[in-house]
């Protein structure tokens, strides 16, 4: 499938900064499931853009940016084609051997409860893969997607205790369950094509597990499925702290604001969409 | 130098100057609310120290009754006061603490020295009676010489030294302004005068405050005369705590670190033109033109001076 | 004393006789009044209050200031001690680095079995950011601090490497400051070998890691967390020996890949940073993201090569405890030799056998959390509560993997004044090993901590542990008069 994406990220300040840096992950690359046709990033800033790879093998841009510094605003366009896999990661870029994705962090630091969980959602099944399968779905039962009820710094714990959440958090919480029955397991960030076509106001999240002969494995607990072709994977990390599409720190200045617009469409459709909105 | 420890060496620098200021005023109101209502000793007093030493607001939202215990207690221990003398006392230590290495020993045990021994008093979890209140100001005074000739004789004429001493002057002229808006009613030219020579007890406590009570008879060789000691602190160069002396200092030290760094901006300009008008002004205009207005003036420009050299030095 | 336990006292020898090395200390114990020793001890913390060497203590609200304890006697070092220890110190950081390069490059020890990789990858210490990377000279721990102890004449044993930043090295030069001026005749009566020469080849350390760029003349700065770290001193004294700026993460900025610090004169690059902050607080935009500490873009600017951190990030997957248990076999990896310093006899509670063996003996092993530091996730066996063992014993069967054990070892003791005489106490000592471009040293001697109160065995500053000087003394009486004889 063809899909095409554009994704603006508008950081705002009421009062301006004296320095600005930015870590950018927004760039996908290429593995079996997909490839990157065309792909660029736009910075409305006269700034260096360096870029290079992550510990993880994610394509990192960075710069920096003097001030006063009213705003900055990053767009990414492009467009990726994508092949069904039924969920399985092969031919992308691997740095560390699984066993580096058992590391707990503190945003999926997995609680008691969680463990309990965890262990009573696959006592029943047998391999990794099913016991994997019953984790996905029963996470994606128990949990309800609410947008207002957690923000980017909520753990794994947390985000449990009171059931809620968004697609990092679902992410987090399998990704803490899967490392706690023995599974190395890591969250991806991407973009998700969803049947309606609208404007996101955020990319997607799932997360990846190891599973022995198979390799690396998506799964997507907020949509209770396996990633497929309307999946595109741009990073990947032990969790969203390193696989955040922009990471940014500030120096002075005050009152950030964040605007973020997300289109995902297939291609076809895409620049059609686009003439609409401008003449609207 | 690190912008950090220039800030760190201008604030310590500005609160130690500010802890022996809060200390002398206290010394010189109590002198004066001690003697009797005839002679101008006024419970009124504690207030216009309280507004001298810009700790008024603050004195009011504790909602505590003015009266002399009160407001010295609150000018000197008080924590919730971030203006009182520990608090400086405190602020100076933690400024000294951080950039240590660029102290001389004698200065930072000047300070460290006054440090633990008012956390020593503090310890005890009462309030100390006069005996040790009198003490302790005493100690402040004494910290503030210390300091001040420790820092004269022994540190490096480089621009630690400058900038640290054009932190004491900014806050010396801000003091000595601060005083005179407070007590300017009293500096009036004779003819306006109301109260008569009843005032002579505070014009005494003003000098007192700025440590200038001999230093007045040794300039003018003449009685107390209200718009005397209004020119002896604002325009006798001779005078450490006047106006004009102080940025006669400031002039000099800017001007040393903008010789050290190759290039001068605007605070050396604004410091510059400062003194200018202190310069050419005579006491008939300051008065024509309002003790007042000259003094709000005076410190808004002051306060000027310290923005710009923050923008300029200090980011 | 505990009965299981021989002691062996470094002034009185196991037999009762004065070892050669303290001899002539131990006359001039004899011959001075008890009157002077306290009016000495006195003027030590004067001195001490006075220069305003404090140590922050975590969680006294009150006291967050106060002096760490300060024992007026030497101890004491022959230097035939010394080069045994010296040589050992060097040959254990140079197989650290080595070990550091290959689990951030080629992994080879893991490839041969040697260290398990789940202990590396999973290690909180191991940092991701670094693998692949090479840093200068393959240069990653700059400044070590080597525990060690001894039991007996004979050997030393390492009880811990600390490879991150390694702290106590201006109380090492305080305190021979301080005893030249309180004790003039004793140096007169030693020839000690002296220490002072350390800030100088710090120095020369860090100039020697400098990116080539700064084209031989480097600007170093010493990065604190501020002055409310426990170590604060240390890092302004530090500075101040160096003659470099003591920096926080605030002083500096990124821009485009280089770091600079603000001064009064505009932006300043910097080349190397003599980091006294924890890897997580560096760099917000890589590690932990509310650090106010950090630098934003210090990481991007380390990995350009633009600027070298010592010690190198990521460094403390070294001084891990458990991997601690493996140091012998590194060393013998890398450098083809055995271990000159033997580590102290060590069960890995990872490993079931050894886990039966320790729950077992709980009451006479001392059983240390692997990721802890300064003793405070620490049981020591035979002088616990039975509650404490009971408590000890749940978490290591919970978490095994988390702990190891070590028999309690008879720490050796040297001679503490005190207010009512002379009395044994434990120590340990804290050497600092420098390794450079220009090769590794060791200045002769180190800091001795020693357990103030008696029969403890911890020797932490945290937990009330306070140091003595430490002196490397010429073998001069080799030759000069049969030993034993006084």
């Amino acid at each position: 499938m063809r899909i095409r994406i554009r994704h603006e990220t508008t950081y705002r300040y009421a009062e301006p900064p004296r320095t600005a840096v930015q870590h950018l992950r927004l760039s996908p690359r290429n593995h079996d499931g997909q490839h990157v046709v065309d792909w660029r990033i736009d910075v409305d800033r006269d700034c260096r853009l360096v870029q290079s790879e992550d510990a993880f093998g994610n394509t990192l841009h960075r710069f920096s940016v003097d001030g006063p510094i009213e705003s900055i605003s990053t767009v990414v366009e492009g467009e990726v084609t994508t092949f069904d896999m039924t969920g399985v990661v092969s031919g992308a870029v691997e740095r560390f051997p699984p066993i580096l994705y058992m590391r707990e962090t503190p945003l999926t630091t997995p609680s008691a409860a969680i463990g309990d969980f965890a262990r009573e959602t696959t006592s029943k099944e047998s391999g990794t893969l099913a016991k994997l399968h019953a984790l996905l779905g029963a996470i994606h039962e128990s949990l309800t997607f609410d947008a207002a009820a957690t923000h980017s710094a909520t753990t794994a714990a947390e985000c449990f205790e009171h059931r809620k959440g968004v697609c990092q958090d679902f992410s987090h919480l399998f990704i803490a369950c899967a490392r706690g029955i023995g599974a190395p397991a890591r969250y991806v960030s991407g973009y998700f094509l969803s049947s309606d076509g609208d404007d996101q106001v955020a990319g997607h999240a799932w997360a990846e597990a190891y599973v022995e002969d198979l390799g690396w494995v998506g799964f997507d607990p907020t949509h209770g499925v396996a990633p497929q072709e309307n999946h595109v994977r741009v990073a990947v990390a032990l969790d969203y702290l390193g696989a955040a599409p922009i990471r940014g720190a500030h120096s002075g200045g005050a009152g950030e604001t964040l605007d973020v617009k997300v289109r995902v469409a297939r291609a076809a459709a895409f620049s059609q969409s686009q003439s609409q909105s401008q003449s609207q | 130098m690190l912008s950090r420890t220039a800030d760190n060496l201008y604030w310590l620098a500005r609160y130690m100057e500010r802890a022996d200021f809060l200390a002398r005023a206290i010394q010189a109101s109590r002198r004066l609310a001690a003697l009797p209502k005839a002679y101008g000793g006024e419970e009124t007093e504690w207030e216009s120290v309280l507004l001298s030493s810009g700790a008024a607001l603050a004195f009011e939202t504790s909602g505590r009754p003015v009266d002399e215990a009160n407001v010295i207690e609150f000018l000197t221990f008080a924590p919730e006061n971030p203006g009182s003398i520990r608090n400086c006392l405190e602020q100076a230590r933690a400024n000294a603490r951080a950039v240590r290495t660029a102290l001389t020993i004698e200065m930072w045990e000047s300070i460290n020295d006054a440090y633990l021994e008012m956390r020593a008093l503090e310890s005890r979890g009462v309030v100390p009676c006069a005996q040790e209140l009198a003490r302790f100001l005493e100690v402040i005074k004494q910290t503030s010489l210390t300091y001040d000739g420790g820092a004269y004789r022994t540190m490096l004429r480089n621009d630690a030294y400058w900038f640290s001493r054009v932190g004491l002057f900014i806050e010396r002229a801000d003091n000595t302004a601060r005083l005179l808006d407070v007590k300017y009613h009293v500096l009036l030219p004779e003819k306006e005068i109301v109260g008569g020579s009843l005032d002579y007890f505070q014009w005494s406590a003003i000098l007192r405050a700025v440590s200038a009570h001999t230093a007045y008879h040794w300039v003018y060789r003449t009685s107390m005369k209200p718009w005397l000691v209004a020119d002896l602190l604002i325009l006798r160069p001779e005078m450490p705590r006047s106006l004009i002396s102080c940025y006669e200092s400031i002039v000099r030290n800017l001007d040393n670190l903008a010789r050290a760094h190759g290039r001068q901006g605007s605070s050396q300009r604004h410091a510059r033109g400062v003194y200018g008008k202190l310069e050419k002004l005579n006491m008939e205009s300051v008065f024509q033109g309002g003790l007042h207005e000259f003094v709000q003036s005076f410190i808004t420009e002051n306060n000027r001076l310290a923005a710009l050299i923050s923008e300029q030095y200090l980011f | 004393m505990d009965s299981r336990i021989t002691q062996f006292d470094e002034l009185a020898g196991a037999d009762g006789r004065t070892r050669a090395p303290y001899r002539k200390l131990s006359q001039w114990l004899a011959e001075t009044p008890p009157e002077l020793l306290a009016s000495r001890r006195e003027q030590a913390e004067l001195l001490f209050r006075r220069i305003g060497i404090t140590f922050a203590v975590y969680g006294a609200q009150e006291a967050t200031e106060r002096l760490i304890p300060f024992d007026i006697l030497p101890r004491i070092l022959a230097r035939s001690e010394w080069a045994t220890l010296e040589k050992g110190l060097i040959q254990r950081v140079a197989a650290l680095n080595a070990f550091l390069a290959d689990i951030y490059g080629a992994g080879e020890i893991l490839r041969a079995g040697i260290v398990p990789a789940d202990l590396v990858y999973r290690n909180p210490a191991y940092c991701p950011d670094m693998a692949g990377r090479r840093v200068p000279y393959d240069i990653y721990v700059h400044i070590a601090g080597v525990d060690i102890v001894r039991t007996d004449d004979q050997g030393f044993f390492v009880l811990e490497d600390n490879a991150r930043t390694p702290s106590g090295v201006s109380y090492m030069l305080e305190n021979r400051e301080v005893m030249m001026r309180l004790f003039p005749e004793l140096f007169a009566l030693h020839r000690v070998a002296p220490i002072e020469n350390y800030p100088d080849e710090l120095l020369a350390t860090l100039r020697s890691v400098a990116p080539p760029r700064a084209n031989g003349d480097p600007t170093i700065v010493l990065m604190t967390p501020g002055q409310y770290n426990s170590a604060f001193y240390e890092h302004s004294f530090l500075a101040d020996k160096l003659g470099v700026e003591l920096v926080e993460g605030r002083d500096l900025f990124v821009r485009d890949d280089v770091v600079y610090m603000r001064t009064t004169e505009g932006p300043r690059r910097v080349d190397v940073i003599y980091r006294r902050i924890d890897d997580d607080f560096l760099d917000p935009l890589c590690f932990r993201p509310d650090s106010a500490l950090g630098v934003a873009g210090l990481m991007g600017a380390y990995q350009a090569g633009n600027v070298t951190l010592a010690n190198a990030v990521g460094a403390g997957a070294a001084d891990d405890k458990a991997m601690y248990t493996y140091m012998p076999d590194i060393i013998r990896f890398y450098l083809g030799e055995a271990p000159l310093l033997q580590n102290v006899p060590t069960f890995r509670c990872r490993e079931a056998e050894a886990l039966t063996y320790v729950l077992d003996h709980l009451d006479e092993l001392v059983v240390k959390e692997v990721n802890g530091s300064g003793g405070y996730g620490m049981l020591v066996g035979p002088h616990a509560a039975k509650a404490q063992i009971e408590e000890f014993r749940a978490k290591l069967k919970a978490h095994p993997q988390n702990f190891i054990a070590q028999p309690t070892l008879a720490l050796s003791t040297c001679p503490i004044a005190m207010a009512n005489g002379v009395a044994p106490r434990h120590v340990d000592l804290r050497p600092f090993v420098l390794q450079g471009a220009n090769g590794a040293r060791v200045v002769p001697g180190g800091l001795t901590r020693v357990a103030m109160t008696e029969k403890s065995l911890v020797v932490n500053s945290s937990q009330g542990g306070g140091t003595k000087d430490t002196w490397v003394i010429d073998d001069a009486w080799v030759g000069e008069e049969p030993m034993g004889q006084a």
